[in-house]
C-alpha cells in the first residue's frame, strides 16, 4: 500500500462502471442486484490495484452528447468513404504516415484521443511518442499536403473536443484562447 | 390490436431490417475492401469498420426488436467493450506492420514517422559502438 | 418480412466470409492472416447478432462479448509476437 490513495471521487467513474457491467452481464437491474454489484465493485477496486487514472475530475456532460452523436456521424460517414474507396479505388489507392503534435500531455488524453482516431475509419494510429505526446497516424486516401494539413487540424479539433468534456482546466484555458485568437 | 400500434410496430420492423442489412453489408465492404486494398496499413483500415458500424447497427436492431427498456444497456455495454479493444488490437497489429516493413512505400505521398524512426535507430547504434568500444 | 431480412444478410455475410478466407488463405503475411481472421470473427459475431433480431433472443450476447475479447488477445499476442522475432537480428 505505498501508492497514495486516490479520492473516491476520482474513482468514482470506475465503479459505477463496473456497477454497470455487473448488472448487464446478469442482464438483471433490480436494486439489490446492483447493491451486491457495487459492493463487489468496491473490493474489486480496493484489492485489485490498477495505476490511478489520473482523471482532472471534471466531466461535462453538455459537450459529451454532441461530441457522441458528432463521432458517430463521423464514423458513419467515413465508413461509406472507406467503402467507396475499396470498391473503386481499390490497389491504387494513396495514403500517407502523418506526425500530429497534441496540446495535452496527459495519457488519458492521448489514449483517448489516439482511441477516437482509430475509431474513425480510415485513420489509425501507428506510433506514439509519449514524452512529446505526438501521434504518428496512417490515414487513406491522402495524396496533397493540403490534404495531410486537413487531416492534422481534424485531430486537433479531436482533441479540443476531448478537452472540453473533460481536460483539466489549464488545458481548457488553452483551448479558449486559441478560439479567441 | 388497434391500428396505430400495429403501425409502430411496423416502423420499427422495418427500421431494424434497414439497419440489419446494412451492418452486413459493412462486413461485405471489410471483405472487399481486404481483397482489394494494396498493403496491410490500408487492409487494416476496412477492417475496422463492421467492428465499429456494423456491430452498432446490429446491435441497435436487436434492441428495437426485443422491445424491453434493460436490453439497451446490455447492448451498450457490448458495443463499449468493442470500442475499447478494437483500436488497442488495430494498434498492435499496425505498429508490427510498420515497423516490419509492410507497406509499400511508393504508395504513401508523405511519411513522417520515417525519419523519426532512422533518427532512433541511428542514436541506438551509436550507443551500441561506444559501448562497445574500449578505453 | 423478417425471413427476406434473413436471407438476405446470410447470402451477403456468406460472400464476406469467403472474401475474408481468399485473404486468409492468400495473405502474404502472416499479420494479414490475423487480420484476416479477425474480420472474420467480426462476421461471424454480425451473425450472431442477426439471430438474436430475427429470433428475439439475447442467448448469445455473452458468446458476443466472449468473442470480441477472444479476438483481441489473439491479434495483439500475435502482433506482439512478430513484433518480437523481427526486431531480434537488427540488434545482434
Amino acid at each position: 500500500m505505498s501508492r497514495r490513495r486516490i479520492s473516491l471521487r476520482q474513482e468514482l467513474p470506475l465503479l459505477v462502471w463496473l456497477v454497470l457491467v455487473w448488472g448487464a452481464l446478469w442482464q438483471d437491474f433490480s436494486p439489490g442486484n446492483l447493491l451486491f454489484g457495487a459492493l463487489l465493485a468496491v473490493l474489486v477496486a480496493r484489492m485489485f490495484y490498477l495505476p490511478p487514472v489520473e482523471l482532472s475530475g471534471r466531466f461535462n456532460v453538455l459537450h459529451a452528447v454532441p461530441f457522441a452523436l458528432q463521432f458517430l456521424a463521423k464514423v458513419v460517414a467515413a465508413s461509406i468513404d472507406v467503402m467507396y474507396l475499396a470498391a473503386v479505388r481499390g490497389p491504387k489507392v494513396i495514403s500517407a504516415v502523418v506526425a500530429v503534435k497534441l496540446r495535452s500531455h496527459q495519457d488519458l488524453m492521448v489514449t483517448a484521443t489516439g482511441h477516437v482516431i482509430s475509431l474513425i475509419p480510415g485513420s489509425l494510429v501507428v506510433e506514439v511518442d509519449r514524452s512529446t505526446s505526438t501521434l504518428y497516424l496512417h490515414a487513406l486516401n491522402i495524396n496533397t499536403p493540403d490534404e495531410v494539413e486537413k487531416l492534422r487540424q481534424e485531430v486537433r479539433a479531436i482533441e479540443a473536443g476531448l478537452i472540453r468534456i473533460m481536460g483539466t482546466p489549464e488545458e481548457l484555458e488553452t483551448i479558449r484562447q486559441e478560439a479567441a485568437a | 390490436m388497434n391500428p396505430e400500434a400495429s403501425l409502430v410496430d411496423n416502423i420499427i420492423d422495418t427500421t431494424s431490417a434497414v439497419f440489419m442489412v446494412v451492418g452486413a453489408l459493412m462486413s461485405l465492404a471489410a471483405a472487399v475492401g481486404l481483397l482489394r486494398f494494396p498493403d496491410l496499413l490500408s487492409r487494416m483500415h476496412a477492417a475496422t469498420k463492421p467492428q465499429v458500424l456494423g456491430l452498432f447497427l446490429l446491435l441497435a436492431s436487436i434492441g428495437l426488436q426485443m422491445r424491453t427498456w434493460w436490453v439497451w444497456p446490455v447492448l451498450l455495454v457490448a458495443w463499449i467493450f468493442q470500442l475499447l479493444t478494437v483500436p488497442v488490437s488495430a494498434h498492435m497489429v499496425g505498429r508490427a506492420g510498420y515497423r516490419t516493413k509492410h507497406l509499400h512505400r511508393e504508395l504513401l505521398s508523405s511519411d513522417e514517422l520515417e525519419a523519426v524512426v532512422q533518427k532512433a535507430a541511428q542514436s541506438a547504434r551509436d550507443e551500441g559502438a561506444d559501448a562497445g568500444r574500449p578505453d | 418480412m423478417m425471413q427476406t431480412v434473413m436471407a438476405v444478410t446470410a447470402v451477403i455475410l456468406s460472400l464476406a466470409a469467403a472474401g475474408a478466407i481468399i485473404r486468409i488463405a492468400r495473405g502474404p503475411s502472416l499479420l494479414d492472416r490475423v487480420l484476416a481472421s479477425d474480420v472474420l470473427l467480426a462476421i461471424l459475431g454480425a451473425a450472431l447478432c442477426i439471430d438474436m433480431a430475427v429470433n428475439r433472443h439475447l442467448n448469445n450476447l455473452m458468446l458476443l462479448v466472449a468473442l470480441s475479447i477472444v479476438g483481441f488477445i489473439g491479434s495483439a499476442t500475435v502482433a506482439r509476437f512478430v513484433a518480437g522475432r523481427r526486431e531480434q537480428p537488427h540488434e545482434s
